[in-house]
């Protein structure tokens, strides 16, 4: 592919100056990525998950970088990371909290989960607690209907939750 | 209290399954684990694979049609059809084989336990599909959240490849398939057939209008075929069965073949999830299987599969759990892992939260989803806390048409008015108790739209 034009550079000078640069681990694995698929352009997801893997979160030079790697407008990629739920555009805490707010854990009483972790972390689903420990998030249906109420922090599966239980759970998580 | 899963369904695995009785199901081991290559071979695996590549592909997607496999995503279209539609020919390119593994319909956990547990079934299907197909290249589009399931799918890839199973000339056969996880970073539309081509691309997944249609042009302009996860898992014993045998698994008056992953969930005494054939009265698997209400909890409506689909009464337990059966009752059969609404739940409440979902994961492409799923939501939100103004209800069921089938470019819209179409005729009382009691406590503190 001819990367030899790039949109950005047309644009350069409005880019902001925060000293964003790509780890030479991401620019590898990004490139990796690319040649999964039949167009750079579809790595712009992974892309993003690659630097969020790393940094918590996808700050604005990671836009820039990622559209330099993948030959893409940086508003394109913009697009994609302002589309995607699990893509943060902001810093969030060390632990994301899905909790599933789906109509069979509304029923199996999940907003009584919710106004617990409310009341006890002192933030309101999208926000991120003050010591930076915990950002609560609703998710779509986690799959885990018949075991209900659920939540997800980071990669682990919680079923059953009672309003006792949460908070003791996520003591696990420092 | 809460414990960290290690895998699905075990505790609901029916007892006497059979290879000929529970063509999805009756590997599964009791202990959870996956079932990897040596296991999976030892058991029948690979051999429907094996029988579809020695005949042509046109037969293989003859068979399926003749079987009467019927897409197990929602939308419950013939797959053998969609196969047979498929462009191909010495003209045209080698396309792509996608697999629909973003499994986010409220209610459904069916496709997590066969990718968890079984993710050589998966592979050997969608071999057999891109073989019908003549596609090149698969991607299985997996929900981020499915950690577990990327784990297995992944390791089992990397089995088949090493075993000649994946990759250049297919057990020896000289047709060449590649196959690789993609996973998706959140949005349930994402499902929606096109949306999942333009993510997988890179893009926003906004839908794509039709025509063309994927079969004809899909992802980066190439054929391209997209399937759910049961659907392809259902592939493997028809080629080693046949036909016959498949259509006789479903019950009578089922114009369905094969069995199904059913469940029912709620407030139930065991919430699961059950292969069973197509065809079984919806009251079975309510009564039998799930074994009915909990105590001082009474049936007052369900759903038949997902949150796109009708709400139904007690009355139609009976009815057939099959595309014909459901839909004689006036909706669809979805997913087919139905959910129990007892006497405890507003209706009004339990619609509000749905229309939340919807609102919040429409993707804002056409107008009617994008402005009018919040619109349900405000008034649902007021009639819920008693502040209902007359005509709120002729307003909901103004825009169940206006967002109803043939309005926008893709199934949310619809898929969204369904349950609150049903819920309105079954229970209108329910809906004008928000306007005629004014000064009524609110049941649930609303969340702001803007905030979730």
């Amino acid at each position: 592919m001819d990367t030899s034009f790039k949109h950005d550079t047309l644009i350069a000078s409005d880019r902001p100056d925060d000293g964003f640069v790509l780890s030479d681990e991401e620019r590898t694995a990004i490139e990796h990525e690319m040649h999964h698929y039949e167009n750079p352009r579809a790595a712009s997801i992974e892309a993003l998950k690659i630097v969020q893997k790393r940094r918590g979160w996808v700050p604005d030079g990671a836009i820039y970088a990622i559209s330099d790697v993948l030959g893409i407008p940086s508003s394109d990629v913009e697009g994609v990371a302002t589309f995607y739920s699990l893509i943060f555009r902001q810093p969030v805490g060390r632990h994301v909290i899905l909790l599933c707010d789906s109509m069979t854990c509304y029923i199996n009483g999940y907003e009584e989960i919710r106004d617990t972790l409310k009341r006890e972390l002192g933030i309101v689903p999208g926000q991120t607690t003050a010591d930076g420990r915990f950002t609560l998030l609703p998710v779509c249906c986690l799959g885990n209907c018949d075991k209900g109420p659920t939540m997800m922090v980071d990669e682990d599966t919680h079923s059953h939750l009672d309003a006792a239980g949460v908070i003791k759970l996520l003591e696990a998580y420092a | 209290m809460s414990t960290r899963f290690v895998s699905f369904g075990t505790p609901n695995l029916i007892a006497d399954r059979l290879p000929e009785t529970h063509p999805l199901t009756w590997r599964l081991r009791g202990d959870g684990e996956p079932i990897w290559l040596d296991e999976y071979r030892s058991k029948q695996g690979y051999e429907g694979l094996k029988k579809a590549l020695e005949s042509t592909p046109d037969d293989v997607a003859a068979l399926v049609k003749e079987a009467g496999l019927k897409g197990r995503g929602g939308a419950g279209f013939p797959a053998g059809v969609k196969w047979s539609l498929t462009a191909k020919g010495d003209e045209i390119p080698r396309g792509y084989l996608l697999c629909n593994a973003d499994e986010m319909e409220p209610n459904t956990y069916k496709d997590r336990l066969l990718m968890e547990q079984e993710p050589h079934l998966l592979i050997e299907g969608m071999i057999i599909a891109a073989y019908a197909n003549n596609s090149m290249r698969g991607y299985i589009f997996l929900r981020g959240e499915y950690v577990d399931a990327a784990r297995s799918l992944n390791r089992a890839i990397a089995e088949a490849r090493e075993a000649g199973i994946l990759g250049d000339s297919v057990l020896g056969s000289g047709f060449d398939f590649e196959l690789s996880v993609h996973t998706g970073a959140g949005r349930y539309i994402c499902g929606e057939e096109t949306a999942l081509i333009n993510s997988l691309e890179g893009r926003r997944a906004n839908p794509r209008s039709k025509p063309p249609f994927p079969g004809q042009s899909g992802a980066w302009g190439k054929p391209t075929v997209v399937n759910n996860v049961e659907t392809l898992c259902n592939a493997p014993s028809i080629m080693a069965n046949g036909k016959e045998w498949y259509l006789d698994l479903a019950l009578d008056g089922s114009q369905d073949g094969g069995t199904k992953l059913f469940g029912f969930t709620g407030r139930v005494n065991n919430p699961g999830l059950w292969e069973l054939p197509l065809g079984t009265p919806a009251r079975e698997i309510f009564e039998d299987y799930a074994g009915g209400m909990r105590d001082g909890y009474t049936l007052k409506a369900w759903q038949p599969g997902g949150a796109g689909t009708g709400f139904l009464l007690p009355e139609h337990l009976d009815a057939q759990m099959c595309s014909n059966g459901i839909a004689e009752v006036g909706t669809r059969m979805g997913t087919g892992l139905a959910l129990a609404v007892d006497d405890k739940i507003s209706m009004v409440a339990l619609l509000r939260n749905m229309e939340e979902f919807f609102a919040r994961e429409s993707c804002g492409w056409c107008t009617p989803c994008r402005d009018g799923l919040p619109w349900t939501v405000k008034i649902l939100r007021a009639l819920e806390q008693g502040e209902g103004e007359q005509g709120d209800i002729e307003m909901l069921i103004d825009l169940v048409h206006k967002l109803g089938p043939g309005k926008t470019f893709c199934a949310h819209a619809p898929g969204a008015v369904e349950p609150l179409g049903s819920a309105i005729k079954y229970f209108r009382e329910e809906f004008e108790h928000g306007i005629s009691h004014p000064h009524r406590e609110p049941q649930a503190e609303p969340i702001p739209l803007g905030q979730v």
